[in-house]
C-alpha cells in the first residue's frame, strides 16, 4: 500500500473531528430549534465525509459510495419528519425558541 | 422464510394504500391483527421444527439475507405481541377511521423496522433498520399533535441522530479495518486484528450510541418525556418493544456476535447496569405521575438486562434474554393499564387518584400482577428471570452487584407497592364513584399479558427446557 | 494533497459561518455551502455518484426545506435582534478559539497509522455494489422514503384539517 493514500487519512480524520465539534457545539448551545437540525446536519457531513474518506483509502470506494447514498437518503427523510415536528411545535409556541420547551424536566 | 417478516407487512403498507381505500380502511386494522398473530404462530412454528423452510422462492429472485436464531426469534415473537396489545390499545381509545388508518400503517412500517433489526447481519443494514424504527416512532409519539409529545419527540430526534452519527463513526472506522460490514467480516477482523486501539475505539463509540438509544442512566435525558408525553398506546409499544429492539437488542447482538467481551467491557457494562438499575428506581420512588414513574421503573429494568450481559456467562445471557421477554410483557401490562385508568378518569396523577380497584376490578387485578411479576415476586414470570441474572452474577463472581440486583428489588417492589396503594387500594375519592370499568377491547389484551405473565411462571420447567439450547446458535 | 487541505479549510470555514452568523437564513445557506464543498471533496476522492446525491438532496432538497420553514416563523422586532445578538456572542465566542486549539493540539500528535488495509474489493462500480450486493439496504431506502410520505400526512396534512 502506497503511503500517499493513507497520508490522506489522518488530515482528513483531523478535520473531521473539527467539523463535528462544530456541530455538536451547535446543537448543545444553540436555543433556536431550526439552527439545532443545522448542527446535526453538521454531524451528518463529517460522517459523510468520513466515509468517503475511509472508502478512498481502503480502495473500497464504490462500496462507501453505496453506504453514502443510502445515508444521504435516511438523513433529509429524518430533517423532513424534524422539521414537521418543528412546526408542530411552533403552531402553539409561535416561536422556535428552546427556551420555552420548559414543560418537560427530563 | 425469514424474508417474509419484511416483505409481507412491506406490500400490505403499499397495497392498503392503493385505489381502493375506502374498503381498506374498513379491512386495515383487521389486516394489521391477522399479520401479527401470522407472525407468532410462524415463529412458534419454526422454533418448534427448525430446518424446515418453505416457500422459499424469494431466495431466487432478491439476496435478501435475513436469518433468525433463538436470540432473534424471541424478539420475534414480543415484537409481535406488543404491536397486537398497542393495536388494541390505539382502537379503544381512539374511535375515528381515518386516524386508525394511519396508525396501522405506520404500526406496519415500524414493525418492518423492527423484524429487520432483529434479522439483519450486516452492521449497515442493521443501522438502516435502526433508522427506520426511529423516523416511525418519532411520527408516532407526535400523532396526537399534542404539546408536549412534539418537545419530547424533538429531544428525541436530537439524541437519536446524535446516537446514529456516533454508530456510523464506529461503522467506518470497522469499515477502514475489515474492508467489509458484514457481522461475520467483522468478528473475524476484531480478533484477528493487530490494531487494538482502533478496534476499542470503535467499540467504545457504538456501546455509547447503543446506551442512548437504550436510556441507559447517563444518558437516559430523553426516555421519561417520550413515555409520558407519548399517546398511551406509543408508550406500550416504545416501553415495552421498540426501546428494547433498538438499544438492547441491538447492544446484546453486538457484544456476543460481533465484537468480543473483553474485561474493560464488561466492567463497564456491569457499572452502567447497576448505575441504571438503582438510580431508576429512585428516581421511579419519588414520581407522582404514573407513566412517568413507569419510565423510570423501565430504565431500572434495562439496567438489569445489561447486567446479566455483563455477566458474560451464557446463564447470565439467557437471564437478560429471558427478562427483554418478561419485561415486555409486565411493562406493556402496566401502561395498559395506565391508558384504562387515563381513559375513564382523564388523569395519571398519583395524588388525584384513590381506591380504584373498587371501580376498575379487571385494571386493579393485572396492575397487580404485573407489579408483582416486575418487583420479581415468586411465580411469576419476572422472579425466574431476576433470579436467573442473579445467580450469574454470583456464579461468576460478581458478588456486589449480585446484592445491589436483590437490593434494587426491593426498591422495585417499594415504589410499585407505593403505586398501587395511591391508586387501586384505600378509600374511593369522592369523585371517582361514577368510574367504570374500561371497555373489553382494552380489557382483553391486559387479561391476555397477565396470563401470559402467570403461565409463564408457572410452567417455568418447561420454558427452561426451551431456552437452554443454544441462544445464540441457529 | 495541499488541494484537499485547502479545501477541507474552506469547508470548516463554510461550517462555523453556518453556526456562527446571526440570521437563521444565512444560517441555512451556509449549510448549503458546507454541503456543495463538501460534493467538491467527494469527487476528488472518487465517489462522483455519491456526490451527485450529495449536491442534489442535501444540497438542494435540505436547504429548500430549511429555507421555507424559516420563512414560515415570525421575524424578529430590531430591539430584539439587537438582545439577541449580545446574548449569542456571549455563548458562541469560544467557539472560533476551542476550534485553533482543537486544531493545534491534534495536528501536533502527528499520528501516521501503519494501518494493513483489508483487500480491494472485487465490485468497483457503485451502481453495481447497491443493486447486487446491498438490496436489503435498498429495500430499507424505500421503507424510509415511505415513513416519510406518513410522516408528511400525519405531521402536516392532519393538522392543516384541524
Amino acid at each position: 500500500m502506497s503511503n500517499g493514500v493513507l497520508g490522506v487519512l489522518w488530515p482528513f480524520s483531523l478535520f473531521i473531528i473539527m467539523l463535528s465539534v462544530v456541530g455538536l457545539y451547535c446543537v448543545l448551545v444553540t436555543r433556536n430549534l431550526i439552527r439545532a437540525l443545522i448542527g446535526l446536519e453538521l454531524l451528518f457531513k463529517a460522517v459523510t465525509l468520513l466515509l468517503v474518506t475511509v472508502g478512498y483509502v481502503t480502495y473500497h470506494a464504490a462500496l462507501a459510495q453505496a453506504l453514502v447514498i443510502t445515508l444521504i437518503v435516511i438523513e433529509v427523510v429524518v430533517m423532513t419528519v424534524a422539521v414537521g415536528v418543528v412546526l408542530g411545535i411552533r403552531s402553539y409556541n409561535e416561536s422556535l425558541d428552546t427556551r420555552r420547551i420548559r414543560n418537560l424536566k427530563g | 422464510m425469514y424474508a417474509y417478516l419484511i416483505l409481507i407487512p412491506f406490500f400490505s403498507v403499499i397495497i392498503l394504500n392503493l385505489p381502493f381505500r375506502t374498503t381498506m380502511k374498513k379491512a386495515a386494522f383487521w389486516a394489521c391483527l391477522v399479520l401479527l398473530l401470522a407472525q407468532m404462530c410462524l415463529v412458534v412454528f419454526s422454533a418448534i421444527f427448525p430446518g424446515c423452510s418453505f416457500f422459499d422462492i424469494f431466495k431466487t429472485l432478491f439476496k435478501l439475507d435475513f436469518t433468525a436464531d433463538n436470540l432473534s426469534r424471541v424478539l420475534l415473537f414480543s415484537i409481535a405481541l406488543i404491536l397486537c396489545v398497542t393495536l388494541l390499545v390505539q382502537k379503544s381509545i381512539l374511535g375515528d377511521k381515518e386516524r386508525i388508518f394511519n396508525f396501522v400503517n405506520m404500526l406496519l412500517i415500524i414493525l418492518v423496522g423492527m423484524n429487520g433489526i432483529v434479522m439483519v447481519r450486516d452492521i449497515f443494514s442493521l443501522y438502516v433498520f435502526l433508522e427506520i424504527t426511529a423516523v416511525s416512532s418519532f411520527i408516532l409519539i407526535g400523532f396526537n399533535q399534542d404539546l408536549d409529545a412534539f418537545e419530547a419527540a424533538f429531544k428525541y430526534i436530537i439524541l437519536s441522530v446524535i446516537a446514529t452519527a456516533l454508530m456510523l463513526s464506529s461503522i467506518a472506522i470497522i469499515l477502514l479495518l475489515a474492508g467489509d460490514t458484514s457481522f461475520s467480516a467483522i468478528a473475524s477482523t476484531v480478533r484477528l486484528s493487530p490494531h487494538r486501539l482502533l478496534i476499542s475505539l470503535a467499540v467504545g463509540i457504538f456501546l455509547c450510541a447503543c446506551f442512548i438509544k437504550a436510556g441507559l442512566m447517563p444518558f437516559h435525558g430523553w426516555l421519561p418525556d417520550v413515555y409520558s408525553a407519548a399517546p398511551t398506546s406509543v408508550s406500550v409499544l416504545l416501553a415495552g418493544i421498540a426501546t428494547k429492539t433498538v438499544g438492547v437488542y441491538t447492544l446484546i447482538r453486538i457484544v456476543n456476535s460481533v465484537f468480543v467481551l473483553d474485561r474493560s467491557l464488561q466492567h463497564l457494562l456491569l457499572a452502567l447496569g447497576a448505575v441504571s438499575m438503582i438510580a431508576g428506581a429512585l428516581a421511579a420512588l419519588g414520581q407522582r405521575d404514573l407513566k412517568r414513574m413507569l419510565a423510570y421503573s423501565s430504565i431500572s429494568q434495562v439496567g438489569y438486562i445489561v447486567l446479566g450481559l455483563g455477566a458474560a456467562t451464557p446463564l447470565g445471557l439467557a437471564g437478560a434474554i429471558f427478562h427483554v421477554f418478561n419485561h415486555a410483557v409486565f411493562k406493556s401490562l402496566l401502561f395498559v393499564d395506565s391508558a384504562a385508568v387515563e381513559l375513564e378518569t382523564g388523569t395519571v396523577q398519583m395524588d388525584k387518584l384513590s381506591g380504584l380497584a373498587k371501580r376498575m376490578p379487571v385494571t386493579g387485578f393485572t396492575s397487580v400482577l404485573a407489579s408483582l411479576s416486575c418487583a420479581g415476586i415468586p411465580p411469576l414470570a419476572g422472579f425466574w428471570s431476576k433470579l436467573i441474572i442473579v445467580i450469574a452474577l454470583w456464579a461468576s463472581g460478581h458478588y456486589a452487584y449480585a446484592m445491589l440486583a436483590v437490593l434494587a428489588s426491593l426498591l422495585t417492589l417499594a415504589y410499585l407497592l407505593t403505586m398501587q396503594r395511591k391508586i387501586f387500594f384505600g378509600k374511593l375519592g369522592q369523585d371517582m364513584a361514577e368510574i367504570e370499568e374500561a371497555g373489553p377491547v382494552l380489557m382483553l389484551p391486559a387479561l391476555i399479558l397477565a396470563v401470559i405473565t402467570v403461565g409463564v411462571g408457572l410452567l417455568f420447567p418447561f420454558v427452561s427446557i426451551l431456552l437452554k439450547g443454544n441462544l445464540l446458535g441457529g | 494533497m495541499s488541494v484537499n487541505i485547502a479545501i477541507l479549510l474552506s469547508l470548516l470555514a463554510a461550517s462555523l459561518w453556518t453556526v456562527l452568523t446571526r440570521s437563521l437564513l444565512r444560517s441555512a445557506i451556509g449549510l448549503a455551502l458546507t454541503s456543495a464543498i463538501l460534493t467538491i471533496l467527494m469527487i476528488r476522492l472518487d465517489s462522483s455518484l455519491a456526490a451527485v446525491f450529495e449536491l442534489s438532496v442535501c444540497t438542494g432538497l435540505i436547504s429548500v426545506l430549511f429555507i421555507s420553514t424559516i420563512s414560515l416563523t415570525h421575524p424578529l422586532t430590531r430591539k430584539e435582534i439587537l438582545a439577541h445578538m449580545r446574548e449569542r456572542r456571549a455563548r458562541f465566542w469560544f467557539l472560533p478559539f476551542l476550534l485553533i486549539a482543537l486544531g493545534v493540539i491534534l495536528s501536533l500528535l502527528k499520528i501516521k497509522p501503519p494501518i494493513d488495509l483489508p483487500a480491494p474489493e472485487a465490485v468497483k462500480e457503485a451502481r453495481n455494489v447497491l443493486w447486487s450486493l446491498r438490496q436489503v439496504d435498498v429495500m430499507g431506502q424505500i421503507i424510509v422514503l415511505l415513513t416519510g410520505v406518513f410522516g408528511v400526512v400525519i405531521l402536516f396534512k392532519e393538522r392543516v384539517k384541524k
